[in-house]
């Protein structure tokens, strides 16, 4: 986390009373599509049309509820919104036309800039092992990016896990589809510093537009 | 007398008519009788009404379809008209084929018999001769309601006398600072516009004001009304009106009986206190009683309604009042739109916003008002204010909120004056139980001088209506309509309806009054009860149950009709024990000689006779539809109409199964809380009635199950199909009845 992120964290946790707006106003700012939020009108359509609902800790309908109660903590460390599949049946059928699953992902997002998502978020892993592998080559690097998976628990985990998978792995390479090559440099786009500077460059925008910096 | 049979439709073709010609020649002793093979058609209404014209027909027996079909056609003003129905009631009911044929002859040959029983009772309605023809309309209140029934009754051509007894007009919705928007793009509060309401009212040559006066006395009938409008100073006007709107609206539920939820203490107040507050920003940040100015708010909805019985319910109000959501969503915009900092919390259970205030809530969360699905349990006083504490129902725990004012919804009480229910029983118990003193307390707004009472019926929960779905408007005072919120519970969009619509009930009653004609139901009856006092023993019976308040008592205790506010139910005729009470087309005698009139099979026959009484309404609707989708029931039934079960006199039922009725069904409309009786009282007084002719049939040595009654609705065209096989069926298995050719 950025320090300026961290000190944004600071002052907008002081400033959340219970039953006030300032957290739905903090998530109107900073999360994508989070203007939305004030539009839920509590029916529970998405509850009931989640095919993951019993496995969430709260249904959108609740996380929507917690942010106008303003339970900051709870909603961004919740696991909900790391738990959705992105099926989309909560949009289709929302009536007063919320954008949820994309809130879902914002909400994720921003919790994640926070820092204050869960240890061991298993969604939450994977996708930073994806994100960090990418952004090394701009290309994924499949291997490295297995093996990264493999080890994420500990060296003899991750010996274990390999040994696991060996005949998909090994399939896999008969097939062309991994090549052991790979963990020397492995194939990369062009302009490698390029492609970081465009992303550092994205997300100074984004957080100037999100008010992280602010 | 004539009779004219039809061939159309089929008649010709199944029936043997010339036996049928011969049994009203014969049997029903007509003049003449002619028959024709398009009765209904130009051709075939031209011979009639030639007859009338020409050779001074004075009653007309049709033998052709049922009495609601081709009514235009079969429309002759003037003389006495009975309908034997061989369509609807034998041709479409009774089985096809050569095995029915003595069967549906034998039915059609008693419908024509009875027909022209009916016909030779029959007089001409001559109208009321005792109506009067002031057309002025008395509007009572001169709030929103009151307001547009005034300017809508002058607009449309009447004199106005209102009524107010404040001493201004306008009423509640003057006192608003805006109004929920009934207008595109429903998205903010409106001006209410209640002062240009008052100036057309106000500046109208066809209304006269009366401000700070109230209703001393209501005497008289639709039509002849006379209101006595008594002043503050005490003077008395005296006003001749020929119809009542009753507009006299609602007060707010009072907080001080909710003091869990802060009523009383300081910085709660209720949506009337917050109006007020609105109205001295004047568009700017809104202060509390101290001067502070408010930060935050909270809105607790259902304060004190919605409480139904139960563990610990039944307190407050039971019922929703239907406005509150919306005017919290606009009370919390007048927070936001004067600045958008301001916390505005909706704490509810159940938001209702019927109408498009739906774009009204979206607009509000657009605005940033927070909507919180919770129970308000307790409200506190604080330094600061005060604290909320509450249920959050969707995350299912206890949670609070502090706030610098919290506004309760406490909904509508109609000042619907006194209940005369409760007087009643006050009287009866001698003026013993105190509670039932108390609960009379109110003041009555009419001051009827009726026999019944001095104010309208109360339909539930202190509202003056008959029926909020089938007949707003109509109370049971004919002539007299309620509007707005002193009949249901409502805004200020619904208020102006409900005056539109009663004032044009109004206009109704003063039209129909002028010539003399019932009002409604029986818009346009002519007929009137008529009694012969001579035979009267004074019994009360038809005093106490006219529903509608018709009969008073003279200083010698005789029955007083005023037959401008009677509905010609004929539940009095049905209630009379000495039978003087009738009507010039429909009486003891119209019904009990088409009884007698049928032919009756021995004992040995195998052919019982089962006597049908149906409502006209509803049940002889649902007979009729049967036979329009050839449903087929029972040959072995004659169905008689009756006005409503109401007017069923026991004497026929007695006479039926004394001349060898085998069975009698009584068809009348659904009675109770949710009664769908077109004269409210009718079916239930029928039920009563009928429940005590359970000794008679035991004199006369019959199985109780010879007299049913049944409940049937004008869409149970198959259930009364089924009802009346079901019956047959029964019959045959209790036996004939064995009081035959006596």
């Amino acid at each position: 986390m950025s320090e300026s992120n961290k000190a944004a964290n600071t002052v907008a946790a002081a400033a959340v009373a219970r039953y006030r707006n300032n957290f739905l106003k903090e998530v109107e700012e900073r999360v994508e599509d989070g203007d939305m939020v004030k539009m839920c009108m509590q029916c529970g359509v998405c509850a009931g049309s989640c095919p993951l609902g019993p496995h969430w800790e709260h249904s959108p309908q609740k996380i929507f509820m917690m942010i106008r109660a303003g339970k900051r903590d709870e909603v961004l460390s919740s696991d909900s919104m790391w738990m959705c599949t992105s099926c989309y049946n909560c949009i289709v059928r929302c009536p007063r036309q919320l954008p949820i699953t994309h809130i879902m992902h914002g909400l994720a997002h921003y919790a994640n800039r926070l820092g204050m998502v869960p240890k061991g978020q298993p969604t939450r892993d994977i996708a930073k092992l994806f994100w960090d592998n990418l952004l090394k080559t701009g290309r994924v690097n499949e291997l490295k990016f297995s093996l990264a998976m493999y080890f994420k628990d500990g060296f003899v985990q991750g010996i274990k896990n390999a040994l696991a998978m060996q005949g998909i792995g090994l399939s896999l390479m008969k097939a062309k589809r991994l090549s052991p090559m790979e963990i020397i440099g492995g194939h990369k786009c062009k302009d490698q510093s390029g492609i970081q500077k465009m992303i550092a460059k994205a997300r100074e925008i984004e957080d100037r537009r999100r008010g992280a910096l602010a | 007398m004539v009779a004219y049979v039809c061939a159309g439709c089929g008649l010709g073709d199944t029936l043997d008519l010339k036996q049928t010609e011969k049994v009203a020649q014969k049997e029903g002793k007509m003049q003449a009788v002619k028959r024709h093979d398009f009765l209904c058609s130009a051709e075939g209404v031209q011979m009639i009404q030639g007859d009338i014209d020409n050779d001074g027909v004075t009653h007309v027996m049709i033998a052709a379809c049922s009495r609601r079909a081709k009514t235009e056609a079969f429309n002759f003003p003037g003389v006495a008209m009975s309908r034997a129905n061989l369509r609807e009631g034998v041709l479409w009911v009774v089985a096809e084929g050569g095995d029915h044929d003595e069967v549906r002859q034998e039915m059609a040959d008693d419908y024509v018999r009875m027909s022209c029983a009916e016909l030779k009772r029959m007089k001409v309605p001559a109208g009321n001769p005792d109506a009067d023809t002031s057309k002025r309309i008395l509007v009572v209140g001169g709030g929103v309601t009151g307001l547009t029934a005034a300017i809508e009754a002058a607009e449309t051509g009447y004199d106005v006398v209102l009524v107010e007894k404040t001493a201004a007009l306008g009423g509640w919705a003057a006192k608003l600072w805006k109004r929920v928007p009934f207008r595109q793009p429903y998205a903010d509060p409106q001006p209410t516009g209640v002062a240009e309401l008052i100036a057309r009212v106000v500046g109208n040559s066809r209304i006269t004001v009366h401000l700070n006066s109230t209703i001393a006395e209501t005497a008289g009938a639709p039509g002849r009304f006379k209101i006595k409008v008594a002043q503050e100073s005490g003077a008395i006007t005296e006003e001749t009106v020929g119809a009542i709107v009753q507009a006299s609206g609602f007060n707010t539920y009072d907080m001080a009986k909710l003091p869990e939820l802060g009523g009383g203490k300081p910085n709660v107040v209720d949506q009337a206190g917050l109006e007020t507050l609105a109205v001295s920003a004047n568009g700017g940040a809104i202060k509390r009683a101290d001067g502070r100015e408010v930060k935050s708010v909270v809105f607790v909805q259902c304060a004190g309604q919605r409480d139904e019985e139960g563990a610990s319910g039944g307190v407050h109000l039971p019922y929703c009042s239907g406005h509150c959501c919306a005017t919290s969503i606009k009370q919390a915009m007048y927070f936001k739109d004067a600045n958008p900092e301001v916390d505005t919390v909706v704490m509810f259970t159940d938001l209702r916003v019927p109408g498009m205030a739906e774009d009204f809530y979206r607009s509000a969360q657009q605005k940033g008002v927070t909507f919180t699905k919770g129970k308000a349990s307790k409200v506190e006083s604080t330094d600061a204010g005060c604290q909320v504490h509450f249920r959050d129902l969707i995350l299912d725990e206890d949670a609070s909120i502090g706030a610098d004012l919290v506004v309760l919804a406490t909904g509508q009480v109609p000042n619907s004056g006194v209940n005369i229910e409760l007087v009643e029983e006050a009287e009866g118990e001698k003026k013993g139980a105190p509670e039932a003193e108390a609960a009379v307390k109110p003041i009555s707004i009419l001051n009827l001088t009726y026999r019944q009472g001095k104010d309208l019926p109360q339909l539930k929960h202190g509202l003056n209506d008959s029926h909020f779905i089938c007949f707003p408007y109509e109370t049971r005072r004919t002539g007299i309509y309620a509007a707005g919120p002193v009949r249901r519970p409502m805004d200020m969009l619904q208020a102006t309806d409900d005056a539109t619509g009663a004032t044009l009930k109004a206009v109704q009653a003063v039209e129909n009054a002028a010539v003399g004609r019932a009002a409604h139901p029986r818009s346009g009856d002519l007929s009137y009860p008529i009694v012969r006092l001579e035979g009267c023993t004074q019994c009360k019976r038809c005093t106490v149950e006219c529903p509608f308040g018709a009969i008073d008592e003279d200083e010698k205790r005789f029955p007083v009709f005023n037959q401008a506010r009677c509905r010609r139910c004929g539940t009095c005729m049905g209630a009379c024990p000495v039978r003087v009470i009738s009507f010039e087309n429909y009486s003891v005698d119209t019904v009990g000689m088409q009884i007698k009139a049928v032919d009756m099979p021995d004992e040995f026959s195998e052919r019982p006779r089962i006597l049908i009484l149906a409502c006209e309404n509803d049940a002889y609707p649902a007979l009729d539809m049967a036979g329009l989708s050839r449903t087929e029931y029972s040959a072995f039934v004659r169905v008689i109409p009756v006005r409503c079960l109401g007017s069923v006199n026991t004497i026929w039922v007695t006479d039926a199964l004394n001349s060898g009725y085998d069975g009698v069904m009584m068809m009348g409309c659904k009675k109770g809380d949710d009664y769908q009786c077109h004269f409210v009282k009718g079916s239930e007084l029928a039920h009563y009635r009928m429940s005590k002719t359970d000794d008679t049939l035991k004199q006369l040595g019959l199985e109780k199950e010879r007299v049913m009654s049944f409940e049937v609705a004008i869409t149970d065209s198959q259930k009364v199909a089924a009802l009346i096989n079901d019956y047959a069926a029964k019959i045959k298995e209790i036996g004939m009845s064995p009081l035959k050719g006596f």
